[in-house]
């Protein structure tokens, strides 16, 4: 909220001389942070006077508006200057810069030639004095001598500040909330505005119009005051009309002005009816049933059946506590006013403004709880304001409902030193909570009834009246100390995971991306993902449309970010991410509310957390180009497919697991180098090159390769014993096969593995030849047996190749080849 | 031919001057054939020995035998010196400019987000905490009424939160890591120490100081006793592990609906206050609707955005470089070890 230091002034006894910065952390210290101090009238110098058009003479001939106008400034001789703006005729006065005039920016006026004449001065638009940003054209003023200071006269020096209220402080959305915490931050004498008005000068009586709460959920208290006989053509004296733009808003007409004004020093929104509009008395309620209705912004609404309104016998007025009716506001023909103040029932305002997505003045402070004991005297104010000038008569006051009574917490004073962790004495404790405005009433000295003030309905436990107590206290105060946990400490399987695979990637030559979750449809076709991969999580409301699914896989987030690495001239390019994917893949259940009263039944928990779908956690990459580049040593080798592989497998090996390949054809890879990794049956990962055609429609190069292994698929192995090392010799034997080109390796290998008996150690595939005609390939494979005790005997050795040939001539067909 | 003392000294001179005079390991090795080895003159010697009678055997046995060694230990000498000179040659021959650029691969690199987090855990390990993580699409109880944060209270409009449709569904893209506090004091009793880092989300647009998807670290202890002075204390030193020892904090007062006191925590760092995030005693709203009691424990929580810190501990001047999976920025920062 906007608030100026003059008005701040009025009611906190601040000390002259006090600095912007003082204040400023004065409000920072108790919780009020200050998003921007305007110094106004910084750079401005006089004289700048109130002058009275004479006369208004048209310069012919140019494209814009230029007008010749003669002023009377006060002076013996009348001033002519030049002037671009329109919005002002003969009589009006104006704010007018004499040369010698110093504006904000430092621009300096003087006497000058233009459009033919001697402009001898300028008149001032609300820009040109830093007053305001519009551009509405130059200031007429209300009021005002020729020749007036109007430095003076607009109270144009002064300083804005802008403060963020959080949320649980309704109350400071006012000058009264803030001059009460910036008095006590400061420790300054604070005088209650609302202690200035006597609401006993306008009795409850049947003269005006009525009011009835029809439905008790919707508001606690409400005031309507009636006037008539209001002059609607009144002006609104400048020091109002200053200060209700100081806070950030325009001047309306006098009506509207004083409901904005009265709100801005109290915060209580008020809204004032036409009389003649109404049709019986006033009744808060519901909307009951669906129906359109125009505010008075002038847009048609479609009224929600639980939507809070202010109606009359007939209609609905207002959107209540949002926005009042175009057919019941105050028009430049009213004579006669009702003036509403209510404290209207919070959450009904907040769904109020969140149904229409229309947030107001009113709206803000009523969603924040206004202090119910304002509404009398807001109201009262008001009725002041329209008879002292509009020349008003009262006519009579209504009221329903009533100012709720403050729940009184039960509180230990010695409760702050020990959530605050610093010692405050008991006296303190009472100073600091008397100070925000509560009475206390002691039943002994460890228990306190403590009751808080109207307006701060958000006290109602003892950790808010900690809060209070320390932010006065000074949260800066607390000395720190450090506490040690008490429970096991240690990363989770899952954790570890994480860590150790992003630092075996990023060593063999990888970087790390963290890409947004957010995919389109076209994406997902694209890559032709089908099944759990193509069923997507919607976002209601996405930050683009282009982008409003969640990923169901790793791979269009690392493609896209490959495309830009390369469009900024990356060659040769390997990233990978470590995330969570969303698929719409398990049936979820159905919450219903829940309330937060009690820890909930184990049974609603587990309904809470069934309603929330698993989001498994993926390694993914994708490698464009070379892993070993061209250099000085010769030609590079690009990454290809089995690099893919092998990177799965070396994932899947990190965790101790191992993984059997399979033949795979899974989009968006190529159909036919695609490797699927299993671990104890499951598939687990994918690897290989992607398919020529997604690569062409993403703008990718050929070959491109990728991998992805889901991480949390992964078992979680209790550790194994050791094998013992065997350092007899190795007896290694070289097995040359013929088998159909359609045998896959892994089955050979296989094969051969089950048919070499125990003492087989290792075997390795070293040639794969293909060029043998009528569908037949050879594979070539070394055996290495070794015994843990004994030297193996050539005979033996040859024993067990002969068995393991057999076996794969058994399984696979495989001849050996001569 | 016959033996004779001289014929041996003849033998073994022109044998000594023939290895002096080998240049080469090659020549050495002729050498040693011609002048050493079973055909050469002293060998020859040696097995005429066999023919003659007992004295005289003995005599040029010695003689022999005293040649042999003289050859041998000449033979040694001159092969170690060659053997040091072609050593050197070769070495020399082999110098290589050892400053021709030797990386044949990519140079990969951690992000430095993952480089942070894993920092900000450990610390956090090391003082007895337990790295507790959780889904990012969540419920919505457990993103905000399990915290306090009420249906049409203004404090869930403050979070600009992601929708998931259908709304029955009641999910959202978490806006802090919070649920993961709740969901860690509904599953587990106090005393409870957590740290907890993860992706959230906020209906923000994209630009050099704001992310839609941004990453948070939240810290949890509810325990007898617990104080907003340990708060105060666990913030400094996690401030000062991250900035540097000479860093400083301070509190001022604000609001979060989750914890009461609430607090904003600021640290002082290259000569300026800088905004770092949220803290504040666990609302007894927020323990109770956990199940925990809260007249016995009371707690602390503090959560902050790590791209922020990130930006201030590096210099980093805008968000996008953080973002958008350029190869080179990861690249920059390495692998994070120390």
């Amino acid at each position: 909220m906007k608030v100026p230091l003059s008005w701040l002034r009025e009611f906190a006894h601040l000390p002259e001389g006090i600095t912007t910065n003082e204040i400023e952390d004065a409000f920072v210290s108790v919780g009020f942070e200050v998003e921007s101090v305007a110094v106004q009238g910084s750079g401005l110098e006089g004289p700048i006077v109130v002058g009275r058009v004479l006369s208004i003479e048209k310069v012919e001939g140019q494209k814009k508006p230029i007008r010749y106008v003669a002023l009377d400034c006060g002076e013996a001789e009348t001033r002519f200057v030049i002037c671009g703006a329109t919005n002002f005729d003969v009589g009006d006065l104006v704010v007018v810069s004499l040369p010698g005039a110093i504006l904000p920016g430092g621009f300096s006026i003087a006497a000058r030639q233009t459009y033919g004449h001697t402009s001898n001065g300028m008149i001032c638009s609300g820009r040109e004095l830093g007053l305001s940003d519009d551009h509405l054209g130059i200031i007429v003023l209300p009021e005002g001598v020729p020749g007036e200071d109007a430095i003076a006269l607009l109270q144009i020096s002064d300083i804005v500040f802008d403060i963020a209220v959080n949320p649980d402080r309704g109350y400071a959305l006012s000058i009264r909330g803030l001059a009460r915490e910036l008095a006590a931050s400061l420790r300054v004498e604070f005088l209650d505005p609302a202690d200035n008005v006597d609401s006993s000068d306008f009795d409850i009586n049947s003269a005006g119009i009525q009011v009835s709460i029809d439905d008790p959920t919707t508001a606690s208290v409400i005031f309507i005051r009636t006037v008539r006989g209001f002059n609607p053509t009144a002006p609104t004296p400048l020091w109002m009309i200053r200060r209700i733009e100081k806070c950030g808003m325009r001047s309306i007409s006098l009506a509207v002005d004083v409901t904005n004004y009265v709100m801005l020093e109290l915060g209580q929104p008020l809204h004032a009816f036409d009389v003649a509009k109404i049709s019986g008395s006033l009744h808060i309620r519901r909307a009951d049933r669906e129906q359109e209705f125009t505010t008075l912004d002038g847009q048609v609404r479609k009224l929600g059946a639980t939507n809070l309104v202010v109606a009359d016998d007939d209609k609905v007025l207002a959107l209540a506590g949002t926005m009042g009716g175009l057919d019941s506001e105050v028009t430049k023909s009213t004579s006669a006013l009702a003036i509403e103040a209510a404290r209207f029932d919070p959450i009904s305002i907040a769904k109020n403004s969140r149904y229409h997505r229309l947030s107001s003045e009113a709206s803000r402070r009523l969603e924040r709880a206004v202090d119910p004991a304002l509404a009398s005297i807001a109201s009262a104010r008001a009725t002041q304001f329209l008879i002292e000038l509009g020349g008003a008569t009262y006519v009579g006051s209504a009221t329903a409902g009533q100012v709720p009574a403050m729940t009184s917490i039960s509180f230990n004073p010695e409760f702050v030193s020990q959530l605050l962790g610093r010692l405050v004495p008991a006296e303190t404790v009472r100073g600091h909570l008397e100070l925000v405005g509560c009475s206390i009433e002691e039943t002994s000295t460890v228990v306190w009834l403590v009751t808080p003030p109207t307006w701060r309905s958000d006290l109602l436990n003892p950790s808010d009246l900690v809060e209070e107590v320390g932010r006065l206290v000074g949260l800066n105060t607390i000395e720190g100390t450090l506490p040690i946990g008490r429970t096991s400490a240690t990363l989770s399987p899952l954790q570890y995971r994480k860590r150790g695979v992003a630092q075996y990637l990023a060593s063999i030559g990888f970087s790390e991306v963290y890409n947004y979750p957010f995919v389109n449809q076209e994406m997902v076709d694209t890559l032709g993902f089908t099944g759990a991969r193509a069923a997507s999580f919607k976002v209601t409301n996405p930050i683009s449309e282009q982008a409003p699914l969640l990923r169901t896989h790793l791979l269009p987030g690392l493609l896209e970010a490959a495309k830009r690495n390369l469009n900024r001239g990356a060659k040769d390019l390997a990233i990978f991410e470590i995330g969570s994917v969303f698929r719409d893949v398990v049936k979820l259940a159905h919450v219903s509310p829940v309330s937060t009263g009690s820890r909930p039944s184990d049974e609603a928990i587990a309904n809470i957390y069934a309603s929330v779908p698993p989001q498994p956690l993926f390694v993914g990459a994708v490698v464009v180009g070379e892993l070993e580049r061209d250099g000085w040593w010769g030609k590079g080798r690009a990454f290809d497919w089995s690099d893919a592989t092998n990177l799965a497998l070396s994932i899947i090996e990190l965790t101790g697991n191992s993984g059997t390949i399979v033949q795979s054809d899974l989009a968006p890879w190529h159909p036919g180098r695609c490797a699927e990794i299993q671990v104890a049956g499951k598939a687990v990962a994918h690897s290989g090159e992607l398919h020529p055609r997604v690569l062409e429609a993403l703008g990718l190069p050929p070959r491109t390769c990728a991998f992805a292994v889901i991480l949390s698929e992964l078992p979680v192995l209790v550790s194994k014993n050791a094998k013992p090392i065997f350092t007899m010799p190795a007896a290694t034997q070289d097995v040359s096969l013929i088998v159909d080109s359609t045998v896959p390796a892994a089955s050979v290998e296989a094969a051969l593995v089950s048919g070499a008996g125990t003492l087989l150690e290792s075997i390795n595939l070293f040639d794969r030849y293909e060029n043998l005609g009528e569908g037949k390939i050879s594979l070539a494979f070394t055996l290495t047996f070794r015994a843990a005790e004994r030297t193996l005997t050539a005979e033996e050795v040859s024993g067990y190749r002969a068995s393991a040939v057999a076996m794969a001539a058994k399984s696979c067909g495989a001849i050996v080849r001569a | 031919m016959s033996l004779s003392e001289h014929s041996i000294d003849v033998a073994k001179a022109a044998a000594l001057a023939a290895i002096a005079g080998a240049t080469s390991l090659e020549e050495l090795r002729e050498v040693k054939l011609s002048h050493i080895g079973d055909k050469s003159p002293i060998a020859r010697a040696n097995q005429q020995l066999g023919g003659l009678n007992t004295d005289e055997r003995a005599t040029f046995g010695k003689i022999i035998g005293q040649a042999k060694s003289a050859l041998a230990l000449a033979f040694e000498a001159r092969n170690q010196l060659l053997e040091v000179e072609r050593d050197a040659r070769v070495l020399v021959e082999e110098r290589v400019d050892v400053t021709i650029p030797a990386r044949r691969t990519l140079k990969g690199g951690l992000h430095p987000l993952t480089i942070l987090t894993n920092e900000i855990c450990d610390l956090f390990l090391g003082m007895g905490y337990r790295v507790a993580e959780g889904p990012e699409l969540e419920a919505e109880w457990l993103n905000f009424d399990a915290l306090n944060i009420p249906a049409d209270h203004p404090a869930r409009t403050m979070q600009d939160t992601f929708f998931i449709e259908p709304q029955e569904s009641h999910l959202v893209l978490r806006t802090h890591t919070s649920p993961v506090q709740v969901r860690t004091m509904l599953e587990e009793k106090p005393p409870i120490y957590v740290i907890c880092p993860g992706r959230t989300y906020r209906a923000d647009e994209l630009d050099a100081t704001h992310t839609p998807v941004f990453s948070q670290v939240e810290g949890l202890v509810i325990d007898k006793g617990i104080t907003m002075a340990d708060l105060k204390g666990t913030l400094d030193h996690f401030a000062r592990s991250i900035f540097g020892s000479d860093v400083k904090t301070r509190l001022r007062s604000s609001f979060f609906p989750f914890t009461e006191p609430s607090a904003e925590v600021d640290f002082f760092f290259n000569g300026r206050w800088i905004e770092w995030g949220g803290c504040g005693m666990v609302n007894p709203k927020v323990l109770v609707a956990c199940g925990i009691d809260p007249e016995i424990y009371s707690g602390f929580a503090f959560g902050m955005g790590l791209e922020r810190t990130l930006m201030v501990k590096h210099g980093i001047t805008d968000m996008h470089d953080i973002v958008e999976g350029d190869a080179r920025f990861s690249q920059s920062f390495g692998m994070g070890v120390k």
